[in-house]
């Protein structure tokens, strides 16, 4: 059978999934589901082939839901997704990801991270993270104290990336028992002259690994665009070339790990929002060195729209289709890998997340 | 036997619950453990770390706001109601 592309796309007002036709060309809207939930992170699990979405109610608290029916039914679980009835309340999800193995992980919002080996009806507190003696100081950013990207190494169930803001990188070997900062070489542009340079207390906002599953990693912060060979112990400023340092997405090829796709944007003084109200996604082909603006396609005057971190996604067809939704309702795609892009779905409520899953 | 009342949004999240349900308990506390006996589940709905009622659920006894230790007399009607709050 024909792979096609489903996207889940997370949205302020419940998840959507647009089912694209063989051709990427021809979307359908299904939607919204889980309820209507603010929805922050949906993923395809490559195990069970169920959709499992991230997300909290304001009413009824955090969960995540799972779908064996590409979104036909749902149930959900929050079971174990706490730190306690003595420990702090845990207001939402913001990430899923799964690693090699039965494991399946969700940062939450105070930062944490949290595992499941039942493909999410159970979860339990990755404690080891929250013991990491930097964790008194660790401060939020201006979307919370939140672990937004879990990054696990495909190939070592022990080995795991994440990143919180703002505090930074951090990277365990060992399961989840013990944690290292990894945020050398990273700027934390915003601390006093002398200071900018901290073992941890960076703005991270979106790390990925590029696409040979080894050491090669890349990252967009507050503070410019990183990269990393030898699994985030050394970063490499690779902004230079990008109008502007600050974004919050970032995506990897998935089979030339030298490709990578930023969308940059304003700084937070001037409102986050695409430079000069002209939408561009800049793609990378030798690791960061250089930079290419592509906005054929995209709209190229009073386009003051902004992207979140996890709105941005890479599908795995050749040649890879990219995804990105605006914090104002509108997705965007290129089937051609970035050089040129349409308007998928206009008016969805504000977009969080978009994943693109390749299903048969 | 407590005659409970759930809102639509709550029941939603568990497909084939009741919006109205006989529970025991003596007290709130029990009332929803003896809930989820019967939804699987809908305590984490309710409940937030403390435990607490979460912030936007309120839980009348009679038409008392009632907190977890409120007593639940055999014939009380208790209504759970989501804050009306939202955009």
């Amino acid at each position: 059978m024909a792979k096609r592309v489903a996207l889940l796309v997370g949205t302020r007002k419940g998840l959507f999934v647009l089912d694209g036709d063989a051709d990427r060309d021809d979307w359908a809207v299904r939607g919204p589901m889980c309820e209507g939930w603010p929805i922050h992170d949906a993923i395809l699990d490559p195990a069970s082939g169920a959709i499992f979405a991230g997300g909290g109610s304001n009413w009824y608290g955090p969960a995540v839901w799972r779908s064996d029916d590409l979104g036909g039914t749902w149930t959900h679980s929050s079971e174990g997704l706490t730190y306690g009835d003595d420990g702090e309340k845990i207001a939402t999800i913001w990430s899923l990801a799964t690693g090699p193995g039965d494991a399946m992980y969700a940062g939450v919002e105070p930062a944490g991270l949290f595992r499941s080996a039942d493909r999410g009806a159970t979860w339990a507190h990755v404690e080891g993270l929250t013991k990491h003696p930097s964790r008194p100081e660790w401060q939020p950013g201006n979307g919370g104290l939140i672990l937004h990207s879990i990054v696990p190494s495909p190939t070592d169930a022990e080995r795991v990336w994440v990143g919180i803001s703002s505090v930074g990188a951090f990277e365990t070997t060992d399961g989840g028992s013990s944690w290292e900062t990894r945020n050398v070489g990273v700027r934390a542009g915003f601390m006093p002259e002398g200071q900018q340079y901290p073992d941890f207390g960076q703005c991270v906002h979106k790390l990925v690994m590029a696409a040979d599953g080894g050491e090669h990693l890349y990252q967009q912060n507050h503070c410019g665009v990183y990269r990393s060979s030898d699994g985030g112990r050394q970063w490499e400023e690779i902004t230079a070339g990008l109008p502007s340092e600050f974004g919050f997405p970032m995506g990897a090829h998935p089979r030339d790990p030298k490709t990578a796709w930023v969308i940059p944007l304003t700084s937070p003084e001037d409102g986050r929002l695409m430079p000069e109200g002209h939408a561009a996604v800049w793609r990378t082909h030798d690791g960061g060195d250089t930079w290419i603006r592509s906005d054929d396609g995209l709209p190229t005057h009073d386009a003051y729209v902004g992207v979140l971190r996890e709105a941005m996604a890479v599908d795995r067809l050749d040649p890879a289709g990219v995804y990105f939704g605006t914090s104002t309702g509108q997705l965007y795609g290129s089937r051609d890998e970035g050089h040129t892009w349409r308007l998928i779905a206009d008016n969805l409520p504000a977009i969080w997340s978009v994943e693109a899953a390749v299903v048969d | 036997m407590a005659d409970v009342h759930l809102p639509r949004s709550l029941v939603a999240l568990f497909p084939g619950a009741p919006r109205r349900l006989a529970a025991t308990g003596a007290t709130v506390a029990e009332v929803i453990a003896d809930l989820d006996a019967q939804v699987p589940g809908i305590r984490n709905r309710l409940l937030d770390a403390g435990p607490v009622i979460r912030t936007h659920i309120n839980v009348f006894v009679a038409g008392e706001r009632a907190t977890l230790t409120t007593p639940v007399p055999s014939d009380a009607v208790v209504h759970v109601v989501p804050a009306v709050s939202g955009g």
